[in-house]
């Protein structure tokens, strides 16, 4: 096992600059969620990466970051559904997913 | 380069490059898919890690099922006389540019500087999972109730949010026939 935790710190802070850039720069309501979807897994993989490397003998626990992924992971499926379910709506009100075009408070 | 290196290499090549293509694709079916890629090398990585669980959760999880949700919100909002792409005009590309690159050096400024107190990695005899399953009942119960309510909650508050409304109702009655439409498909 050669995989260190710079090498997936690194690749996490790209893969989240790559989120970033599509979250600011899309204007599509799907495409800006799927950006988002990519920053929480690069946030995902950095924290496994940090739960291995600073895994000891004495402290045998490696479930502690697991499970915070899993919580990570279960906060993204919600989010996911509520995004797409507010899509829909939003779609279903305006005929159009473009964040741009979007802009009343007033439902 | 020894095996484990270069399985990892393609694990990370997996994930980082379709999320790249992501920005440079203007078809979002395509882009879903390109997701689906980045996803799996996300999995393959947490396989590598020692994480298997997590990697067939991601699997099943986010491939299995938030992928599918996007396929669907796709497909449930698209119009004929519109083609589904995404134009980034330069007004918003360049300072979104900036900012990703800035945020780059920051997140691996950090990684470089901090001197981070590694231990040298514990061989792993047994599968993590069982432990895990034991944790979540126990140790880590009150978050795991905590996010079944919210599971729970955004269930309910998804299915309110994106139902279609009843005719009579204040809104959406100039197009409730394809309203329900929509809602049979779901």
């Amino acid at each position: 096992m050669t995989l260190s935790l710079s090498f997936c710190l690194h690749l996490s802070a790209a893969i989240f600059s790559i989120g970033v850039y599509g979250v600011l720069t899309r204007s599509n309501l799907i495409v800006i969620l799927m950006s988002l979807e990519i920053m929480l897994n690069a946030v995902n993989l950095s924290l496994v990466a940090f739960g291995r490397a600073f895994l000891t003998d004495l402290t045998r626990d490696p479930s502690g970051p697991q499970v915070f992924v899993i919580m990570v992971l279960a906060v993204a499926a919600a989010e996911a559904a509520v995004g797409l379910s507010i899509l829909l709506a939003v779609y279903r009100k305006w005929r159009t997913t473009n964040a741009g075009e979007i802009d009343l408070l007033k439902g | 380069m020894s095996f484990s290196d270069s399985i990892f290499w393609v694990f990370a090549t997996t994930a980082v490059v379709p999320a790249f293509l992501i920005l440079f694709t203007r078809s979002i079916v395509r882009m879903a898919f390109l997701l689906l890629g980045s996803l799996a090398g996300f999995a393959g990585l947490y396989l590598q890690l020692n994480a298997a669980f997590l990697g067939f959760t991601q699997v099943m999880v986010y491939i299995g099922g938030i992928l599918i949700l996007f396929l669907f919100g796709v497909m449930l909002t698209q119009r004929s006389d519109i083609p589904v792409r995404e134009k980034v005009g330069p007004a918003l590309a360049v300072p979104g540019f900036f900012a990703g690159l800035l945020l780059m050096a920051a997140l691996l400024f950090i990684a470089l500087q901090n001197p981070w107190k590694t231990h040298p990695p514990v061989p792993v005899t047994e599968p993590d999972t069982p432990v895990i399953g034991i944790k979540l009942l126990s140790t880590y119960i009150l978050p795991f109730e905590a996010v079944s309510i919210l599971l729970l909650a955004a269930m309910v508050g998804a299915t309110y949010i994106a139902r279609v409304q009843a005719p009579g109702a204040p809104d959406g009655q100039a197009e409730l026939s394809d309203s329900n439409a929509e809602g049979r498909l779901e």
